[in-house]
């Protein structure tokens, strides 16, 4: 009873925040209802007994997507102060527009409903094979297992997305700082708070991060995640001032970038000489799966970091 | 190993026709000062993969390949057939003339790194792998990554030029191209929730026709056709491919678009064949004539030559959808099995080429002219005589005129409409090429103006010239050698492409 009504008001407080990031007046009222929406949604699937995904979901669903939006706002209020409003039309046809958008948006959700209900009621899935075969895998998390190895091809191409990225974000920088640091210089008080946390919760965000990257193996965790966290302790330090922010050009950054998705492709391409395109042989899986997510626990980190700093803006 | 050794069923080309492009895109990243040294041979490589795929087909047929060893349900199969051979080899083809075209422009000699010179490189290769992890994917997830990494690569080169106007056709392409994915993702989620599979070989042996079925298959091609910038959905296109670097604009002319395309005939004719209904062939080939009919309008009310090039692509496009109301209409009675299946792939390789060689012939004589207005053109054959031969063949295979590949595409795709009887489609598709005829021709006749231009032209490189020549010839070898293709075609061709849709 008590878990249903919990449920329940779960449920609609998803509902809730996801309207109000929708119609909210102001760019960062509906960020900030985003954020929120986003942790509802992580305690969704905690509810769901999905951990895996909740990490997910709350590290980079709310928590990264919501920094990159906050700086993009940002950006955005810079650009109406120096011409005037950002806005898609005013008046009648935005209403008309807006009514129509809406109404079209419903019957699409209503439709996917009632296909969801349609749906049989025990969803078929694949846990069960995905059991019988785990042991094979390396690995004792069904998620990790999937990730790396019975879908690490999907994996592997995630993980040049993520490049891929960060190549067009720094594409859009302007000519004259190419291969300088990206993001402003901060200046925080060395006796300040930030600064403060900048010291303190970078060892503790660390030991959080390499538990979550070891933990994947066999509970909820993994190189996505740890990732995340690593970047947010990088960023806490760069937001304190404490270490500047390397220059894109430099080849030691761009070695971090691609390292983990180099050698995950290097692992399939041994694979595929040898006969098995990415297959990750049954004696020494567990090492090989352990080695793909450290680098990409690395390369992540640093892409997330570079991506949330966005285009090089000093050459100093 | 003899070559037949290299080229055994058990060869894993598949797989390396995506590892190699991947590995030059890492590789460019933090070499992209040394990409002239680095792009040609990697792009070769990849070329010589790909040609490796087509002849493993051609010898064996069509080859499977379970990623990780895991068979499906469970892991991912990469599928190596006629269709997706014929794609790898034009991939690899424009992505290497692309790769040389662009060297003096994104590689200059003992220049330092620049922006554009950085983002070209892994951008090109990343393109280039994921139009092939599209291409070999059997894999309805594994096909959302390739399109994810193929969305989100185009939409950078499409902002290359880091102009404001270019960077709001970006902007754009990439809402565009972001409602594509996540239609298309909703609409696998429904599939997998309901049959527990994303393979599309099992897929087919389970799918029923019921509302989750169609709801699901609905919401994919929706996202899919506003990828491929189908008639209503094309409103980004013109901008976003006019808009960038000329050898970006062939790319994604010739290429991205027919990605997002080869999915939907990969679901409703390897997936879903039963499930179709007239009704829906009729409103996608309806949407492809309109397509023809409006795209060449706005071709025509082009003053500039980009433009013209991106609307003609629209038009162009429209033709591929012709294809689902014509498949397998009056099978028996036409000399060829499964004609308007082949016409329409056809059509979407011999497009590849001439356009992609259109857009690489207007590049080099925009960049003498030092602008691409069409007035300002007259008379450019006689100074650049390379450039408009190349455009001209170009034009040829467009306007679907022998011997030409564009020919051999329409000529299968009449015999088709006009075997079943269907002949509004053979009007509308006669109509296409007059209309290709006018406002290619609005532009060939300025070239072939009286007047020598030379001294008020920039010089540029003669390779660029060339390599789009090379192009066009391409195009027009496509109809005058068309046995070959069109045989590798029909290795592992689905049932429905001779049987029609129903």
């Amino acid at each position: 009873m008590t878990a249903l009504a919990f449920d329940t008001l779960l449920a609609i407080a998803i509902a809730a925040t996801a309207a109000g990031a929708v119609v909210a007046r102001g760019l960062y009222a509906s960020i900030a209802l985003f954020i929120i929406y986003g942790l509802m949604l992580a305690v969704a699937w905690v509810r769901l007994e999905a951990i895996d995904v909740a990490l997910a979901e709350a590290a980079i669903g709310a928590g990264l997507t919501g920094i990159l939006l906050v700086g993009a706002a940002a950006r955005c209020r810079a650009v109406e102060r120096r011409t005037g409003a950002i806005g898609d039309g005013s008046g009648e046809r935005r209403t008309l527009l807006r009514t129509i958008q809406g109404a079209m948006a419903g019957v699409l959700a209503a439709a996917v409903g009632a296909a969801v209900l349609l749906l049989p009621d025990s969803a078929p899935g694949l846990t069960a094979t995905v059991a019988g075969t785990i042991e094979r895998s390396g690995v004792s998390n069904p998620v990790t297992a999937v990730l790396l190895n019975f879908r690490g091809y999907d994996t592997l191409l995630e993980s040049m997305v993520l490049v891929v990225a960060l190549v067009g974000v720094w594409s859009l920088g302007a000519e004259q700082f190419w291969g300088g640091r990206p993001g402003l210089k901060q200046h925080a008080r060395t006796d300040g708070v930030l600064a403060y946390f900048g010291r303190m919760l970078p060892l503790v965000g660390l030991l959080v991060g390499i538990h979550l990257l070891w933990a994947g193996a066999h509970a909820p965790g993994g190189a996505f995640q740890a990732g995340t966290v690593l970047a947010a302790v990088w960023l806490l330090v760069a937001m304190a001032g404490l270490r500047d922010a390397p220059p894109i050009a430099s080849m030691r950054l761009r070695l971090l970038i691609v390292v983990g998705p180099a050698w995950f492709l290097a692992v399939g391409a041994i694979g595929a000489l040898a006969g098995s395109f990415l297959g990750l042989p049954e004696a020494f899986a567990s090492e090989l799966i352990l080695a793909i997510e450290v680098l990409l626990t690395l390369s992540i980190a640093v892409t997330l970091v570079l991506l949330v700093l966005g285009v090089p803006r000093r050459t100093t | 190993m003899a070559l037949s050794d290299w080229l055994a069923p058990d060869m894993a080309w598949a797989a390396f026709s995506v590892i190699v492009p991947l590995a030059a895109a890492l590789l460019s990243l933090p070499l992209a000062r040394h990409a002239r040294y680095i792009a040609l041979p990697a792009a070769l490589l990849g070329l010589i993969v790909a040609c490796a795929s087509a002849a493993q087909v051609w010898l064996h047929g069509a080859v499977l390949l379970a990623a990780g060893g895991w068979a499906p349900p469970l892991g991912i199969v990469l599928r190596l057939d006629g269709l997706a051979a014929a794609f790898l080899v034009l991939t690899a083809a424009i992505s290497t003339a692309v790769a040389w075209y662009a060297l003096p422009q994104f590689a200059a000699r003992g220049a330092s790194e620049s922006r554009s010179g950085f983002a070209f490189w892994p951008l090109l290769f990343f393109l280039w792998a994921g139009l092939n992890a599209l291409l070999v994917s059997n894999d309805l997830f594994n096909l959302y990554v390739a399109l994810e990494l193929i969305g989100l690569t185009a939409v950078a080169l499409v902002a290359l030029d880091g102009k404001p106007a270019v960077i709001a056709a970006a902007l754009r392409y990439l809402l565009f191209a972001l409602f594509g994915s996540l239609a298309y993702l909703l609409g696998v989620v429904l599939l997998y929730a309901q049959y527990a599979t994303l393979d599309m070989t099992l897929l087919r042996h389970v799918a029923q026709a019921d509302f989750a079925t169609l709801l699901a298959a609905a919401l994919m091609t929706a996202g899919l056709l506003a990828k491929t910038a189908l008639v209503p959905l094309h409103a980004w296109l013109p901008p976003a491919h006019a808009g960038a670097p000329a050898p970006a604009s062939a790319l994604l002319s010739a290429l991205v678009v027919k990605g997002s395309f080869y999915v939907v005939i990969r679901l409703w004719f390897d997936v879903l064949p039963n499930q179709a209904g007239a009704a829906f062939t009729t409103l996608l080939g309806t949407l492809g004539a309109l397509a023809i009919l409006y795209g060449s309008a706005l071709a025509f009310r082009q003053n500039r030559l980009k433009p013209i090039i991106a609307y003609s692509t629209v038009a162009q496009l429209g033709y591929l959808f012709l294809v689902f109301p014509l498949a397998g209409g009056a099978g028996e009675a036409q000399p060829w099995g499964a004609a308007a299946w082949s016409g329409g792939m056809f059509h979407a390789l011999s497009h590849g080429l001439a356009k992609a060689a259109m857009f690489l012939a207007a590049g080099t004589l925009i960049q003498a002219v030092g602008h691409d207005r069409i007035d300002g053109l007259d008379g450019i054959a006689r100074s650049m005589p390379i450039a408009a031969f190349a455009f001209g063949l170009a034009a040829i295979s467009l306007m679907g005129l022998p011997p030409s590949g564009g020919f051999t595409a329409k000529y299968l795709l009449l015999t088709a409409a006009l075997a079943a009887g269907q002949w509004g489609w053979a009007i509308i598709m006669i109509v296409g090429g007059l209309l290709a005829a006018g406002y290619l021709f609005r532009v060939l006749n300025r070239f072939l103006l009286e007047g020598d231009r030379s001294a008020t032209l920039q010089a540029v490189p003669a390779g660029g010239q060339i390599i789009a020549l090379l192009l066009a010839l391409a195009a027009i070898l496509l109809g005058l050698l068309s046995a070959t293709p069109y045989a590798l075609l029909q290795i592992g061709r689905p049932d429905a492409a001779a049987g029609g849709l129903s």
